[in-house]
């Protein structure tokens, strides 16, 4: 029997060797798995980024499966989403799986994010890592605003209608850029053809390319921690971190943990609140596109309306489109708006706290106002939050110097 | 064979592959960017409307398509024509300075052909939503009638002309069109037979 056993052991042996001498397997198992140390003191804000590649591929699956049964034309659309829901055999768990999955990516993604805005993760020398993944946010946009033409619903085509419009607020070739993404003079079937192209070919590709850069970048130099203290500094005779245990098997077994969790709520809402009260799946969307009439109140879904809500602040198109612009491209510069020594709100003063506490508070305002109509009282309030959005990012250089901050200790801390 | 290289002729070759490797790859890109511009049939569904108004009521709208596009064809009441000058110091551009905003018969305080009949597009400036016609005069905001964007609240008058203070910037677009009888209007053309 043992013999049998290290027979079979060489012969795996000569096998992996004949794999490793052709393709370096073992090394990058290794190098990224096995042998890649991450601090030992995570707390749970640190499950999103699996998370997040839990839903990305939760979403490619279930847009696969979608892919075979819907069709991408104005004439069609509609009818074959209705099709995929009634007569397909599972077609509605995979379709609301794909669209309870848009949503709880952005939530994932978000928390992620803001994780890295608590503990300083882009701060340096992870800037590249924040960058990539800012594209990656930005790609998720595209995808989702894509995604969300293609059942032709009304929401789908007025939507449409008033971001694409957006272009069209920039001088000299904005009128010539609407046409081409349109590829008419309105959004028509044309359209619906190019933004399915998009949203199952070109969207994806890039989405899987920069994720797989996101995490070789990060691999590169390391996690960050809590307490944004560098586990580099501190190692053992074999060169492994003090503070750090391998990712495979110690911090994928307790990832499993927060992924079983993660997808019992995941599917608490897909089988008992797909639409999420009009949330996730917005009401005005079950009726197909009518070219003749825009729905009384329209808003983008939940994840595009703090932004949609600095638009709406600005009485000017142009001044308006350049302004949500930046509030989505400015978190990009953060690496560099944020002076502050320590990396982690555990060590910093209270200035920096007041100044996120007061962000986080606009932004979730912001999301909210987004989606209500668009009356005096709550432009008002959406140029004040406005306002305190901007300054939260264009005064940091400022505040982040004078902030007081905490010594930083030399190991990796094990409270809260 | 010598060790010496001729920087010279390296730089040369090296920039010359690049110049005509890059000059290749613009043109092959031509044929893929043209493919997103309209396509000939989305082109050829650019023809002319023709739109009977015999039966349309004074005060009443209707909306019709062309080219993909929504129009409105209002008939307006004397009453509602009379209340069109009372508004012209809220809007931006109330004598149509604005050319692109509508062909040069509609460069009037009416914007149209005839003053009973306004026809515009009916796609707000702003971004592109369906106004809505509230035609009658409403206690708020001292409102004399007009269209009303419901996205993003930009406010119109009885000839389309844009209110200030609004996002849409410009005044809803006059289509061209004309009257081929005395109760159809053709738009899309606004000269050359039916």
């Amino acid at each position: 029997m043992a013999r049998i056993e290290s027979e079979l052991g060489t012969r795996t042996g000569a096998f992996m060797k004949w794999i490793d001498d052709r393709f370096p397997y073992t090394e990058t198992m290794k190098y990224h798995v096995t042998e890649y140390y991450a601090s030992k003191n995570f707390n749970w804000w640190y499950i999103f980024g699996v998370l997040a590649m839990v839903m990305l591929v939760i979403q490619l699956v279930s847009g696969i499966f979608l892919t075979m049964n819907y069709k991408p034309s104005a004439e069609d659309a509609f009818a074959s989403v209705e099709y995929i829901m009634r007569d397909v055999e599972w077609g509605w768990l995979i379709r609301y799986m794909h669209s309870t999955g848009a949503s709880f990516f952005f939530i994932v993604v978000y928390l992620h994010m803001y994780r890295a805005m608590l503990y300083g993760s882009y701060k340096k020398p992870r800037e590249l890592i924040w960058i990539i993944g800012m594209l990656i946010f930005l790609v998720l946009f595209a995808e989702a605003f894509a995604g969300y033409l293609l059942p032709w619903g009304q929401m789908s085509y007025w939507g449409a209608q008033v971001i694409i419009s957006l272009f069209g607020a920039i001088p000299v070739v904005g009128e010539a850029l609407v046409e081409i993404i349109r590829g008419d003079y309105t959004i028509s079937d044309i359209t619906l053809n190019r933004f399915f192209a998009l949203h199952v070919i070109v969207l994806p590709l890039a989405l899987v390319g920069l994720v797989f850069v996101h995490i070789v970048a990060l691999h590169h130099v390391g996690s960050n921690n809590p307490d944004g203290v560098d586990i580099k500094d501190h190692k053992d005779a074999d060169g492994v971190p003090l503070d750090g245990i391998a990712f495979h098997p110690y911090h994928t077994t307790k990832d499993l943990v927060g992924i079983i969790v993660f997808l019992m709520i995941f599917s608490a809402v897909m089988f008992f609140a797909p639409d999420m009260g009009g949330y996730f799946l917005e009401h005005a969307n079950f009726e197909a596109a009518n070219v003749m009439a825009t729905p009384e109140h329209i808003a983008p879904v939940w994840y595009f309306t703090p932004f949609y809500a600095i638009l709406r602040a600005v009485p000017d198109k142009l001044w308006g489109a350049v302004l949500m612009g930046a509030s989505v491209m400015l978190p990009i510069f953060l690496p560099w708006l944020d002076r502050a020594r320590v990396k982690s709100i555990r060590y910093r003063g209270w200035i920096y706290k007041t100044a996120l506490g007061l962000f986080t508070v606009s932004f979730c305002t912001l999301g909210w106002l987004g989606m209500q109509p668009a009356d005096d009282i709550f432009v008002l309030m959406a140029q004040f939050f406005s306002a305190i959005y901007f300054a939260f990012f264009l005064a940091m250089p400022y505040y982040t110097t004078i902030d007081k901050t905490k010594l930083v200790p030399d190991r990796v801390t094990y409270h809260g | 064979m010598t060790d010496d290289v001729d920087r010279n002729r390296r730089h040369f070759l090296t920039v010359a592959t690049l110049v005509t490797g890059g000059a290749g790859l613009v043109a092959a890109s031509i044929p893929f960017l043209a493919s997103l511009k309209p396509s000939a049939r989305a082109q050829a569904l650019g023809a002319p409307v023709e739109v009977p108004i015999g039966s349309l009521e004074p005060g009443e709208m209707i909306r019709v398509m062309w080219r993909g596009r929504l129009v409105y064809v209002l008939r307006r009441t004397d009453e509602m024509l009379a209340r069109l000058s009372s508004v012209t110091g809220f809007l931006d551009d109330p004598n149509s300075d604005n050319v692109e905003q509508q062909p040069e018969f509609a460069v009037n305080e009416y914007r149209s052909l005839k003053p009973e009949y306004l026809v515009v597009e009916g796609s707000c400036t702003h971004l592109g939503c369906a106004p809505l016609g509230e035609f009658q005069v409403g206690p708020a905001d001292d409102w004399q009638g007009g269209f009303f964007c419901p996205c993003h609240g930009s406010r119109f008058d009885l000839s389309g002309r844009v209110y200030k203070g609004v996002p849409a910037p410009t005044n809803l677009r006059v289509p061209p069109y004309r009257f081929i009888r005395e109760d159809v209007i053709m738009i899309g053309a606004e000269s050359g037979a039916a």
